[in-house]
């Protein structure tokens, strides 16, 4: 192929081995290699079914109920709210009637969808991958192009295994430097959106390069590139390489033995090359990143725990100035406080974001020992999280510290399954949004790492996690 | 109305309606429609649209919220601040907005997801520079009830102090809002191709 000639971004190399048509006006249909299903996905199956069309390729599609799945019991009739309990049960049903794959309430497989995939080897370096969800950048860590799109779309690729796309724009993020103590993904990631803001990877697909990514386990490449879409980005990736290679490795769904072999081969030779150019760069040093904490409503409201939460009237922009006037008022903070004493009323661990084993022992080191001082929930990613982590006995040592220990589910990052705050209730989470309601009405919510979270529940207030020692 | 199912489209020409305005950067989709109605059938949902914007606790509207104001009543067309709809893939945005009668959408810049999804269900999102758009925001505010033109074919939209200016669209998107024509029907006249592509792709199998 004459365009492999050239040197190529990792994007350029996915995306032109899945072209299935040009258009000349710009437009490209796109081939879908994997597509992820949850229980929000039930409109999509009934459009499909109603239009009389066939899912072309149910051995390409997975699915796991998690948006509207309770987190006190796996009873799924249980459910009380009707609409939810609908969305639930239907995914079973939609799965018989397409012939899809699904991982139900009960199947130690279920879990958040973006939890579930890396964790089955269904998320592979080199493949497209959709759901409808906006967090399903978090796939990219791999080294795949991976996106959400909305519920058409869902349809769309169930019908044709396809989506059109635009060719978006390439942004490198580089982060070089080695990360300090207590300074995880989330804090990466968290320092980035605040540097670029919430759309400044709109258009545009984020490659996170450079040594303080590649020191990232896979854990804390996936929370990074979670959040992609909380800074405008359609899609965020992180070349894969050994940790990568050693993560998939044994992964149910990945490839065994000479298929391994030959996709070694064709992964390696994924990431960009040397002399190919980005559409816009940004850089930041690994080792001046600090544990980060949001203060306002927008993931870029994000500040190291040793500030002070800004002034508003500083801000040269009016619309921000603005935006950040009518988010600190709802937030009930006075600017000049310092981020470490804002006392917290709750803490969430959890969410697609920061749910996965290296988080909840992240999290356990922080709380082994010590007493939570406010209700603190503990929601693993999927049932093979909450299993591993009982297996290393990091139930017990939250359960000792007070923390509450429950099931695999979204919960309280989008409280669709009914987990919510009560109005003005602060709360430390783990989760990727802070938006206005976004943990129930009235909520007023703070990102943290898990870290950081567990440090916030021992102490009451947002704590520097490096001064509570390894 | 259903905004959840797109088959049978009908084609967007050109719109003269009053415009209400949302003046406010980086506007979620979760504050169009908060979570917690996600699971109401989409056929249901559009009474929820800016519902915490727009109601109080018992239920009562909030005189205060643009869209409460009798002026904007018969609005079919929302202009709002940068990063319109950014946050959450739910297509429930559109379905609502849509569902409440609005045709159109003018800001300075979109979601990527919620710009996508506009164009599923024949909402026509409209990027203009930033400067005109607070123009037009300020029109909107000192006369409420003002209209505005948009024309597809010509890609231009006239505010209410009669000046007009054009917008960017892609080819496709334009094409398939002006002939109603869904992206589904339109792929599977692919259906060859992506069984090609299907018989030399290394990735699409498990």
């Amino acid at each position: 192929m004459a365009a492999s000639a050239s040197p190529r971004t990792m994007f350029e190399k996915i995306w032109q081995s899945h072209v299935v048509v040009d258009r000349p006006d710009g437009y490209t249909l796109l081939y879908i290699d994997r597509h992820l299903i949850h229980d929000g996905s039930f409109e999509a199956f009934e459009r499909l079914k109603k239009r009389g069309l066939k899912f072309r390729r149910p051995d390409l599609a997975f699915g796991t109920p998690d948006h509207y799945v309770r987190t006190d019991t796996l009873d799924v009739s249980k459910i009380t709210d009707a609409n939810a309990k609908r969305l639930v049960t239907g995914l079973p049903i939609h799965a018989r009637e397409t012939g899809i794959t699904v991982f139900n309430v009960g199947d130690k497989r279920q879990g958040i969808v973006h939890v579930m995939g890396p964790e089955q080897g269904i998320t592979l370096p080199g493949t497209t991958l959709v759901c409808g969800d906006s967090h399903t950048s978090t796939h990219g860590a791999v080294g795949c192009l991976a996106f959400g799109v909305g519920s058409s779309e869902v349809t769309h690729v169930m019908a044709t295994q396809t989506v059109w796309q635009r060719r978006p724009k390439a942004m490198r993020v580089t982060v070089d430097g080695k990360l300090g103590f207590g300074v995880t993904g989330k804090d990466v990631i968290l320092a980035i959106i605040a540097k670029i803001g919430t759309a400044g990877g709109t258009g545009h697909v984020l490659e996170y390069a450079g040594s303080g990514i590649r020191q990232l386990s896979m854990e804390g490449r996936l929370t990074l590139c979670n959040m992609s879409i909380e800074g405008g980005g359609r899609a965020g990736m992180v070349a894969p390489d050994d940790t990568t290679f050693q993560y998939l490795s044994g992964k149910p769904y990945a490839p065994k033995g000479e298929a391994w072999d030959k996709a070694l081969a064709r992964w390696r030779a994924l990431p960009t090359d040397d002399a190919a150019t980005f559409d816009s760069e940004v850089s930041l040093s690994g080792s001046e990143i600090a544990p980060m904490v949001t203060y306002g409503t927008s993931p870029e409201d994000a500040a190291p725990i040793t500030a002070v939460v800004p002034d508003p009237s500083t801000a040269v922009d009016s619309v921000k100035r603005e935006g950040l006037t009518r988010a600190l008022q709802y937030m009930g903070l006075k600017p000049g406080t310092p981020i470490s004493e804002i006392k917290i009323d709750r803490v969430f661990i959890g969410s697609c974001t920061n749910s996965r084993i290296e988080d909840l022992r992240a999290a356990a080191a922080v709380a082994k020992g010590r007493k939570a001082v406010v209700p603190s929930w503990v929601v693993p990613g999927s049932g093979l999280v909450k299993a591993q982590a009982e297996s290393e006995g990091l139930d017990k040592i939250f359960k000792d510290a007070g923390f509450e220990w429950r099931e695999a589910a979204c919960s309280m990052c989008i409280g669709t399954n009914g987990d919510t705050g009560r109005p003005e209730e602060r709360i430390a989470s783990t989760s990727n949004r802070n938006f206005v309601g976004r943990q129930g009405k009235g909520v007023r919510t703070h990102l943290v790492s898990p870290a950081m979270a567990a440090a916030a529940a021992v102490s009451g207030h947002f704590t520097d996690v490096r001064r509570l020692g390894s | 109305m259903s905004g959840a199912d797109h088959a049978g489209r009908e084609p967007f020409i050109s719109l003269t309606a009053v415009a209400v305005p949302i003046n406010q950067a980086n506007v979620d989709t979760d504050q169009i429609i908060p979570a917690r109605f996600l699971s109401t059938p989409p056929e249901q949902m559009s009474p929820y649209l800016f519902q915490d914007a727009r109601y109080r606790d018992d239920g009562s509207p909030r005189p205060e919220f643009v869209m409460n104001k009798p002026e904007y009543k018969d609005a079919r067309i929302i202009v709002g601040g940068r990063n319109f709809a950014c946050g959450s893939s739910r297509e429930a945005a559109v379905w609502v907005i849509k569902g409440n009668g609005f045709k159109a959408v003018i800001a300075p810049s979109f979601g990527d997801i919620f710009y996508n999804n506009c164009f599923q269900n024949g909402v026509l999102p409209i990027a203009l520079p930033e400067a005109r758009v607070n123009e037009l925001l300020r029109f909107l505010l000192e006369l409420p009830g003002a209209s505005i033109t948009v024309n597809l074919a010509e890609q231009k939209v006239q505010g209410p102090d009669g000046k007009s200016d054009s917008f960017v669209i892609d080819p496709f998107r334009k094409e398939c809002l002006l002939k109603g024509i869904d992206d589904i029907e339109l792929t599977l006249t692919y259906a060859d191709a992506i069984a090609d592509y299907e018989k030399r792709s290394e990735t699409a199998s498990v």
